[in-house]
């Protein structure tokens, strides 16, 4: 039996309570201060377990940090002095993009390296902007393969990074004419990268990279971050130059299997000088997703490059303009561009900026990526509550500035994307594609909320008047 | 009892008061420590908000769930106003923003808890009818009617009733006395008493319900007449003898939960009774594979069909499938392998565990499905030979109503026969000894907190307020039964492909951004 791919997934626990989404509020003047039949003390799920005492001391309440929302203390108090708020801590996690739900599951994966479960439905909104906007397709027979418990053990997720050999070529002899290039695969379709906008230190470096060791993927680095304690995990670094840097840093390509260039318009001359250095490196670009990404990927698919990595914003937007388009619509335009230029087989797309969930990996590959750049939710898995205070310099609440334990933060980060691979296996699986590399640019697996709209509404409803989803 | 067209007599209504002491309403009024006691708002209160004994002076706790709220300030009874040393407080209730969802609002919850104990639409000013999702159901609207197609007839005289047989092949017809039968839920995710009262329900209601995956307990035996038993690929607990009993059996080949994931039941729930049932080991997890593995085709998918035609004579056969892009393909090569009853579940509804990444993202909703395969069958001249049932989302009665106009004959309910049994939806059904409540649990101290009477009940008064809507519904278009309403949508609209002019006449959707 071949040897599967298998992320060694084990609990790590969080440093500091995760931020709870429920707070008590309770009229303590009602309360009789001993009550024998004291809900605290039945809580089905014990969460009160260590400080119901504090009755007794008219302590603060505290906040429900495990809290599963049955109600029953609300219920059932005999006084009827339990209320309950949202935990206005809460309210304040993340943005209008990194949600406060989002950023709890993270936590959640990250300490347990499950897949978020629960029953009763789902209950957000219909439709949404980005990702939101599109369902994965499920297939009531086909399977990925028959074998196993749900045909799901035998999924392939692995995607290339270094570009395709084109047809081969044979002399007369049936020799090899044409020239085999070097083959880089990774096992999962996600490439770490610590986002700069957020705290970056050594330790956390270190997390980072024995993370992408132990996933067998490549973390991304800027040179300034590279330090000697790296060196054990090089073979799964991929040094970030500059047209500028690259002869200050030979030493670090020589022992590289692959490189980031930034994108600039004398971009040939300084692939030239890395292959000078190493000819059979892996090459990656790096380029902004901006107006101009589509037609610069096809020119940038004639010349001896990888991969493209184009970079959206954090919130997965287009750059340099007044009125972005997201990733979603982005890697769409980029992923045609190149088919319609018969090129796509040839080079790599990979994004990052707003990636944010298992979903979003998925999503990103159905609308034509090989593969996603994980940034902001590696800080998360850390505990970073995205608060942002550490761009002004101020302490973080998370303590993320002070040293953390690699090897506490690598787990962290690999129970993350071991959940986040567990849920394309499963998204995978209902769609019955056994390999990631078939899923990329497959929208036939995918659903679009525009096209359901227009198939199922249109006959009966006619056109539509409102554009958007509110 | 109240005697329909069909002769069939709808169960009484019976007050069922909620299990806990504290119940959770839109307002809440607190009495602060000048009240006197001197009775009035007892004696004005027509609502039942202030309770007073005649052998206890105190004051009590109000029973402000029952309270009408601000506009009850229009009435000469605010107990308020009226109040002689101004001791009383009325405001919204603060909890509700720690309770419901985009899809279930606060307000859809509480509104149906009061349904279940009182068998009558909420005097309350909840809304019901429409939740906060944005998109779907929640932007469909039953047209403006005509003044002049009103049906002036009592609710006993509309048929609310469908036929599950259309096949013409000699099977009984079955027929069910409200659109709606229950949804799949096996023994080991819900308790015992909650499945027996979902039986006893569907038995009072002539509907029925659905045994799930976990096998038959000897306890349903007595409403055989009225529980579908289920076949899902893990074939947990198929007996001969428990195909023989039913009148309809389901092959569950995908659920919209988890479409394409197949099912999963953790070891903790895997109790003696269980494992008993399934045939399996205590406390090992138990999978049901997705998809059947002696199935590759609808004639694959036939010979099961046949096979259980072939036990049972007068068996009815349902398949219930998901809703990928092709529904409309799958739904009519099992009409052709014989089923009577195409089930269609959206991805967005389902009571058990589930991925959230499946919840949320695999299979179109079913307000998508339903138009798409009922015309397909149309077009296929299947549709009279069909009955096409939708589940997935439906969570009220405008919702069954909306599904049945936009081409459903009826629908499956889960989630809703749990609320009424006072499901908060706070979804742990899953986590550790199970839902807290008492509902999806087989644990023996939270399982018996769920009484069969009381659970039966409940769930017979929320079907009574349903129906009062429908009959509603049928009287505003001058439609005497639920089965001329079926693919009537054009008494439909949607907001969104209306003009703003026409859009404004409609109740807007509601749009509050919520914290989930």
């Amino acid at each position: 039996m071949p040897k599967k791919y298998h992320i060694p997934i084990k609990t790590a626990d969080p440093r500091h309570h995760p931020i709870g989404k429920y707070a008590t509020v309770e009229f303590r003047e009602d309360c009789a201060g001993s009550c024998r039949v004291c809900v605290k003390k039945k809580c089905v799920y014990g969460i009160f377990k260590d400080n119901y005492l504090h009755m007794s001391t008219m302590g603060e309440p505290e906040y429900l940090y495990a809290c599963h929302s049955c109600f029953r203390c609300v219920q059932e108090c005999t006084k009827g002095i339990f209320s309950r708020v949202i935990n206005p801590e809460y309210r304040t996690l993340g943005d209008e993009y990194w949600r406060s739900d989002i950023l709890h599951r993270i936590w959640y994966q990250a300490h347990t390296g499950k897949i978020p479960v629960s029953g009763a439905g789902y209950r957000g909104p219909f439709v949404a902007a980005g990702f939101d906007s599109m369902w994965t397709d499920m297939s009531e027979i086909v399977r990925p393969t028959r074998d196993g418990i749900h045909g799901r053990e035998y999924i392939n997720t692995c995607f290339e990074i270094s570009r395709r050999i084109s047809p081969l070529k044979f002399n007369d002899d049936m020799s090899l004419a044409s020239e085999a290039l070097p083959i880089l695969e990774n096992p999962i379709p996600l490439i770490l990268q610590l986002p700069g906008n957020l705290i970056i230190n050594p330790a956390i470096v270190e997390s980072a990279a024995k993370a992408a060791q132990v996933l067998d993927t490549f973390l991304i680095i800027q040179p300034k971050d590279y330090s000697d304690t790296l060196l054990p995990y090089a073979r799964n670094l991929i040094p970030s130059f500059t047209r500028a840097n690259i002869r200050n840093h030979e030493a670090l390509i020589q022992q590289s299997r692959a490189v980031e260039l930034a994108f600039d318009n004398d971009i040939e001359d300084a692939i030239h000088n890395i292959r000078e250095i190493k000819s059979d490196i892996i090459l990656m670009i790096r380029i902004p997703l901006d107006a101009d990404a589509a037609s610069r990927a096809l020119e940038l698919s004639a010349l001896e490059v990888d991969t493209l990595h184009f970079y959206a914003d954090d919130h997965g937007n287009e750059l340099n303009t007044e009125n972005p388009r997201f990733l979603k619509e982005m890697i769409r335009e980029i992923h045609l561009k190149l088919v319609n230029g018969f090129v796509r087989q040839r080079i790599n797309l990979v994004f990052s900026g707003g990636i944010a969930m298992a979903e979003h990996m998925a999503k990103s590959i159905i609308c034509g990526a090989d593969g996603v750049i994980v940034d902001t939710p590696l800080l998360i898995a850390l505990e970073c509550r995205l608060c942002y205070r550490c761009r002004e310099n101020l302490s973080c609440p998370a303590k993320i500035d002070n040293t953390i334990d690699p090897q506490w933060g690598s787990q962290r980060m690999i129970n993350l994307m071991g959940a986040w691979h567990n849920q394309l296996i499963e998204v995978m699986g209902a769609m019955g594609i056994r390999e990631a590399r078939r899923l990329r640019g497959e929208v036939g697996r995918s659903m679009w909320f525009e096209d359901l709209e227009m198939e199922s509404f249109g006959p009966i409803f006619g056109k539509r008047k409102i554009a958007g989803f509110k | 009892m109240k005697k329909n067209k069909n002769h069939f007599q709808f169960p009484k209504i019976v007050q069922v008061p909620d299990r806990f002491r504290n119940s959770i309403g839109k307002y809440t009024i607190r009495r602060n420590s000048r009240c006197i006691s001197c009775g009035l708002c007892a004696e004005l209160c027509p609502h039942g908000v202030h309770p007073r004994y005649d052998i206890f002076s105190k004051p009590l706790r109000p029973k402000d769930y029952k309270c009408i709220g601000f506009k009850c300030k229009e009435t000469d009874f605010f107990c308020i106003d009226r109040c002689p040393e101004q001791a009383l407080t009325l405001r919204r209730n603060p909890i509700l923003e720690t309770l419901g969802d985009y899809r279930w609002t606060s307000e859809m919850l509480i509104a149906h808890w009061d349904m279940a104990e009182t068998g009558n639409l909420p005097i309350v000013d909840l809304e019901y009818n429409l939740g906060n999702s944005g998109g779907g159901f929640d932007k469909i609207r039953f047209k403006t009617p005509e003044p002049g197609d009103y049906l002036n007839f009592d609710d006993e005289d509309v048929d609310t009733s469908i036929t599950l047989n259309k096949r013409g092949d000699g099977r009984p017809d079955v027929i069910n006395s409200i659109p709606c039968y229950g949804g799949g839920m096996s023994y080991g995710s819900t308790a015992l008493s909650v499945m027996v009262a979902r039986a006893r329900a569907a038995k009072l209601l002539n509907t029925l319900t659905c045994t799930g995956e976990g096998g038959y307990p000897k306890e349903l035996i007595p409403y055989a007449e009225h529980v579908i038993t289920q076949i899902a690929t893990g074939l947990f607990g198929v007996r001969e003898e428990t195909i023989l009993f039913s009148p309809m059996v389901e092959f569950k080949y995908a659920q919209g939960a988890k479409p394409g994931l197949g099912g999963h039941l953790l070891g903790d729930k895997v109790t003696p009774e269980v494992a008993a049932m399934r045939e399996t080991v205590v406390g090992n997890a138990l999978f049901s594979p997705f998809p059947f593995h002696s199935v590759y085709s609808v004639e694959d998918h036939k010979k099961h069909v046949d096979w259980v035609k072939e036990i049972n004579p007068d068996v009815l056969v349902s398949v219930k499938v998901s809703t990928p892009t092709d529904v409309d393909m799958v739904a009519v090569g099992s009409f052709y392998a014989g089923a009577h009853v195409v089930h269609l579940d959206g991805s967005y509804g389902g009571t058990g565990a589930a991925p959230d990444i499946a919840k949320k993202n695999i299979a179109m909703p079913i307000e998508y499905a339903i138009p798409k395969v009922h015309n397909f069958l149309k077009d296929e001249g299947a549709r009279d030979k069909v009955c096409l049932i939708a589940s997935g989302g439906i969570r009220n009665a405008l919702d069954v109503a909306k599904a049945i106009a936009l081409g459903a004959d009826g629908v499956v309910i889960g989630t809703a026969e749990l609320v009424a049994l006072e499901c908060v939806r706070c979804g742990h059904c899953e986590s550790g000894r199970g839902c807290a409540r008492g509902i999806a649990t087989t644990d023996h101290e939270l399982g018996i907190m769920i009484a069969e009477d009381w659970a039966t009940q409940r769930i017979v008064n929320m079907y009574m307020a349903w129906r009062k809507q429908w009959c509603e519904i049928l009287r505003q278009y001058g439609l005497k039964s639920i089965k001329e309403l079926v693919g009537r949508s054009d008494l439909l609209v949607h907001l969104d492909y209306l003009d703003e002019e026409e859009r404004s006449k409609y109740q807007p959707a509601p749009q509050a951004e919520l914290i989930i």
